[in-house]
């Protein structure tokens, strides 16, 4: 099982989501363990360079009482989503793919993503990469 | 015998999970085979964390304590 990646269908564009997803990959890396990122709809739109450090919002049963709980966290110095992936992926094999779906459907170039995204892939290649491995959907 | 020294130390106290993991993940990297790495952390998860990921990597603990709210591991880099 050591030997499977992790693979992370990221479907979700709200920062307590990408930040679930960011931790997950960063300890299956930190256990040197290959990730698989597919990265569809809001979550894809989130690693827009023009969105990546935008406040995105969270999931809506964070409530007020969530988002200021989530807000003193981060006041706190809990780093964005974003820079715990840039870590890991300095850490471990992490690859970032957007779904080319996705990418019609929302109108984005490849020149409009981060460059935490190494590339664009249809679902046959996630699963083609994603071998024996958990499938996790967040 | 003395003590053996601790070649690098990786203070991630006040660091939520999983940063303490992957700082000392990031550290061994530049360890060589058999030196030691002292980890303090204040994550209440540490203990089960540093377990695991020692267990999965093959870096053994030699050394845990706790004092207070902060906990201590040595790990020898395998």
């Amino acid at each position: 099982m050591d030997d499977e990646p992790l693979n992370i269908v990221l479907f979700s564009g709200t920062e307590d989501r990408l930040q679930a997803a960011a931790v997950m990959a960063s300890g299956a890396a930190a256990l040197g363990r290959k990730v698989n990122i597919f990265l569809q709809y809001w979550a894809l739109d989130a690693f827009r360079k023009d969105r990546i450090s935008a406040s995105l919002g969270l999931a809506p049963e964070a409530g007020e009482r969530g988002a200021t709980l989530v807000r003193e966290a981060a006041a706190a110095g809990q780093q964005p989503w974003h820079a715990t992936l840039r870590v890991a992926k300095e850490l471990g094999e992490i690859d970032i793919q957007a779904c080319s779906l996705s990418m019609d459907v929302l109108k984005i170039e490849e020149q409009d993503l981060d460059a935490l995204v190494d590339g664009v892939e249809g679902v046959t290649a996630f699963y083609l990469n994603a071998g024996d491995g958990h499938i996790l959907f967040i | 015998m003395s003590p053996e020294q601790i070649a690098q130390v990786v203070d991630a106290k006040g660091l939520s999970c999983p940063m303490p993991i992957v700082k000392t993940a990031q550290a061994i990297k530049g360890l060589a085979s058999g030196q030691l790495l002292e980890v303090l952390a204040t994550d209440p998860g540490s203990v089960k964390d540093f377990t695991a990921w020692a267990k999965t990597t093959g870096n053994p603990i030699v050394e845990q304590s706790v004092e207070g709210s902060v906990y201590r591991f040595v790990l020898r880099k395998k």
